[in-house]
């Protein structure tokens, strides 16, 4: 009979500690969990750079362009191509306009994978140039090595 | 007595099997979503359309070009400031940048130095930036000692 009230024992294990354990995890992971990604992109890798530092202050009316490594551009979740992106940055622009800004005050930020090739880069600026855009930024990763 | 002690047997033997199935998948949850958050900047670049303030540019203004290289594969072969052949070595671009431009009073703001980077093509775009990186500036131990503020690129190489 003494052996059968030692398993009984062992079936209610404390689970203080593990309970503990896990609530730890929990707040750890709530704490560093960022919901506010929705500018970046699995398809763009960025280039990185040791004299950048993250903006204090936000852009104002950012464009978000995102060039993948083949060179096609993602903004507000559609694709584009050079030749398209005519087309998003006017609807892009149409947004800012209703909101009494002028087009000189939207920044382009460009986000480009870090292997693509700087022609598409520039193509981007050219198209986004002739919708008198010019403020451009290319974003980049900081670099602390 | 009797009534007593049943009642402590059942609080001792609460049921936990819930919370542990709820407080589980919160962190699988949690964990699923985890992403490392990586900290990124801008390099600022004005380049309204050419042309258009053509008439208020002083001609002995111009800027210093950059003009680089690549082979096939878009890797970088060879550098050029102002004709100054560098090879690929970015230290030595910096150098010459603040050789060119010197370092004492480093100028802010819209009267600053400005360059021209003229790129082929099919060079990679991170080669870009690390030469926007060693024009720009660079780091004394966690000062950023500012060079050329004003970027901008030439035309597109077809």
């Amino acid at each position: 009979m003494k052996v059968k009230s030692k398993k009984v024992d062992l079936a209610e294990g404390d689970l203080t500690p593990m309970i503990d354990m896990v609530f730890q995890l929990i707040a750890f992971f709530m704490v560093l969990i960022n919901f506010a990604q929705t500018e970046s992109n699995d398809r763009v890798k960025l280039p990185s750079s040791q004299l950048v530092k993250p903006p204090e202050v936000p852009l104002e009316f950012p464009i978000i362009l995102h060039v993948a490594q083949d060179g096609e551009i993602i903004l507000g979740g559609d694709d584009y191509t050079a030749e398209t992106l005519r087309v998003g940055l006017q609807k892009e622009l149409a947004v800012i306009k209703a909101e009494g800004k002028t087009v000189q005050d939207a920044n382009v930020v460009i986000r480009a994978h870090k292997d693509t090739s700087a022609g598409d880069v520039q193509e981007v600026i050219r198209v986004a140039q002739e919708q008198q855009l010019e403020n451009f930024a290319l974003r980049v990763k900081e670099d602390n090595s | 007595m009797k009534i007593r002690n049943r009642g402590e047997a059942e609080k001792s033997g609460l049921n936990m099997t819930s919370m542990i199935d709820v407080v589980f998948l919160l962190l699988i949850f949690f964990v699923m979503t985890f992403k490392i958050v990586e900290l990124e900047g801008d390099f600022s670049v004005r380049m309204p359309l050419a042309g258009s303030d053509s008439m208020t540019m002083d001609p002995t203004d111009l800027p210093l070009k950059l003009r680089l290289q690549a082979d096939e594969n878009g890797k970088l072969t060879t550098m050029s400031l102002n004709e100054i052949n560098l090879g690929t070595d970015f230290d030595q671009l910096r150098a010459n940048v603040v050789e060119l431009i010197g370092t004492t009073a480093p100028v802010e703001g819209e009267d600053g130095p400005e360059i021209e980077i003229d790129t082929d093509y099919n060079l990679r775009y991170e080669y870009v930036i690390r030469s926007i990186t060693a024009v720009s500036g660079y780091k004394q131990g966690n000062e950023v000692v500012k060079l050329i503020e004003k970027i901008k690129f030439a035309k597109p190489r077809r």
